[in-house]
């Protein structure tokens, strides 16, 4: 599935909810599913400081897709990095780098993403699209 | 004659606003005040009819402003007690008088291996100002120590008070945990060592009476925007011997006499200070807030807010899963607690959803929050404005918070 038809599945599921409670409800509910990032990853050098919530993001590259893993110690930040991680790991970097998340605005979740929330969410996209751009690098040398 | 807030709230307009489909209920009052009418209007006029640049021009306009502006300054004067409106000095806000302070007080009056003392409970904005200057003066910084319950301790205050200590710069009220610090007692005992002390007055003129003559400080800093006034303005009261002492802070127009190639002579007070064309509309702005609040009782409005604070205190104790961060003996409306085990980002975005406004995060006072070991709290605070209602609204939303983590 590419990252476009994943972000329309993600737009579909949100589209069952009526209110705003069942759509932070199921959030919550993806946080608390989120695998863990290993105890031994939540260290300084894959933090991503926000002021209010933290988020943790470690990438692997395997076979020309990128594996991203992910936590924070907020659960609705959690909840939102794992829509994130579900529509961009497990493809190459090209396609991260092409995708645009409009998915996020869609479902109602934008306000999340503003500087103002400073939730270490807009510093993980950027922190994602980087990786993504080292291992694109890395394989064109590795040609 | 208690407050009536209900008749209050009708002065501001803001708080009569839908947020996500629910009445607003704001309590982030320690971030910044909502602005009453006359406050809106004052600025509206100015900008309507008034706007002129001041202190020079002979037009009509420019003097009527130049005469408006000195009139804020003779209207703050009093708000302050200080003795003369030439110990005014308009800034843009708390954290640019105390920049000012810093950078001239140290330049001339601290040495290396001097010392500069702040508390542990100080907001950002009176402590990276006093670290920057330490560290260009290769001073020291040292900090007053405080308790669990959010106090700072006297004993070890005096013992840090010694003959390198320059000056002392703490906070009247803290932002993050309300506590109301002993400042009286302890300017008394620096000047006991002739050493001067700054007030971080910001979150404590939108509560307090404050007095500078009473309380013998030797700087006092507000800002506008947290006592119903605008953003971007404030002052720095100051005595008049450290502001004739003190360097000019930035140069530029108004603040100079003579301009020569050869060398500059600089303003009286309190325009020495006061580089570049003025915030005119927004000092006016902040004397419509000044004479808002005096219309008050300051007692009466002390009364209600700590009714209010006991009331939404006891409230929340009802719940089992809280734990308040700060329990001064002393404190304004201010209440920071963690809840259940729920990181504050989510509580507070939840919250949002049901229309209520609370700050979350570590309140700009980081090594604050490391004292309790905590990254942050959730933060309500109060203002003239509030009600028991809208006590009652956060407890309800607390209460589905709890559910939908719990």
């Amino acid at each position: 599935m590419s990252i476009k038809e994943k972000e329309q599945q993600v737009i579909e599921e949100f589209g069952l909810f009526d209110d705003w409670m069942d759509k932070y409800n199921y959030l919550i509910e993806l946080g608390k599913e989120l695998p863990l990032l290993d105890e031994s990853l939540k260290v300084e050098k894959y933090l991503i400081s926000g002021c209010q919530a933290q988020v943790w993001l470690h990438a692997g590259f395997r076979d020309g897709k990128v594996v991203f893993t992910a936590d924070s110690d907020a659960l609705i930040t959690k909840g939102i990095v794992a829509l994130l991680i579900r529509v961009l790991s497990g493809h190459s970097p090209q396609e991260i780098l092409e995708s645009d998340l409009s998915f996020i605005d869609e479902i109602g979740l934008k306000e999340h993403l503003s500087q103002t929330r400073s939730n270490g969410l807009v510093n993980m996209i950027k922190q994602m699209r980087l990786y993504a751009m080292a291992f694109q690098a890395k394989s064109i040398g590795n040609q | 004659m208690p407050l009536n807030p209900e008749q209050i709230r009708k002065d501001f307009p803001a708080l009569h606003q839908q947020v996500n489909g629910r009445d607003l209920v704001y309590l982030d009052n320690a971030a910044t005040t909502q602005k009453p009418q006359q406050v809106i209007d004052r600025l509206q006029r100015y900008y309507t009819t008034e706007n002129s640049n001041i202190h020079r021009g002979a037009h009509f306009l420019s003097q009527q402003a130049t005469e408006a502006y000195e009139g804020a300054r003779k209207t703050i004067r009093g708000f302050l007690n200080a003795p003369h409106e030439r110990q005014v000095i308009f800034t843009r806000g708390t954290t640019e008088s105390i920049n000012l302070v810093a950078s001239s007080f140290c330049k001339k009056f601290v040495q290396a291996g001097d010392e500069v003392l702040v508390s542990a409970m100080e907001h950002h904005s009176n402590i990276v100002p006093w670290q920057i200057a330490c560290q260009d003066r290769q001073a020291r910084l040292k900090v007053i120590p405080i308790n669990d319950r959010g106090e700072l301790l006297m004993d070890e205050y005096r013992e840090l008070l010694n003959n390198r200590t320059r000056i002392v710069a703490v906070t009247h009220v803290s932002n993050a945990l309300g506590s109301i610090n002993p400042i009286r007692e302890m300017i008394r005992l620096a000047h006991e060592k002739d050493i001067p002390v700054l007030i971080d007055g910001a979150q404590a003129v939108p509560h307090l009476s404050v007095d500078v003559q009473e309380l013998d400080c030797d700087f006092y800093c507000i800002s506008a925007h947290k006592m119903y006034g605008p953003m971007g303005v404030g002052v720095l009261y100051g005595k008049e011997e450290w502001l004739e002492k003190l360097p000019p802070y930035q140069g530029g127009g108004e603040m100079i006499r003579d301009v020569r190639f050869s060398g500059t002579t600089y303003n009286e007070l309190p325009f020495k200070f006061e580089a570049g064309t003025p915030n005119v509309g927004d000092v006016l702005g902040m004397e419509a807030a000044v004479k808002y609040l005096q219309q008050f009782d300051a007692g009466d409005l002390a009364a209600y807010e700590e009714q209010l604070l006991h009331y939404a205190l006891e409230q929340l104790q009802a719940f089992e899963q809280i734990r308040f961060v700060g329990s001064a003996e002393m404190r304004t409306g201010v209440v920071s607690f963690l809840f259940e085990d729920i990181h504050p980002y989510d509580t507070g975005t939840i919250l949002d959803k049901m229309g209520i406004a609370v700050r979350t995060g570590h309140h700009c006072a980081q090594p604050l929050m490391e004292f309790f070991g905590i990254p942050g709290t959730v933060r309500v605070s109060l203002g003239i404005y509030n009600t028991r209602a809208e006590i009652d609204a956060l407890v309800e939303g607390l209460k589905i918070v709890r559910n939908m983590f719990g």
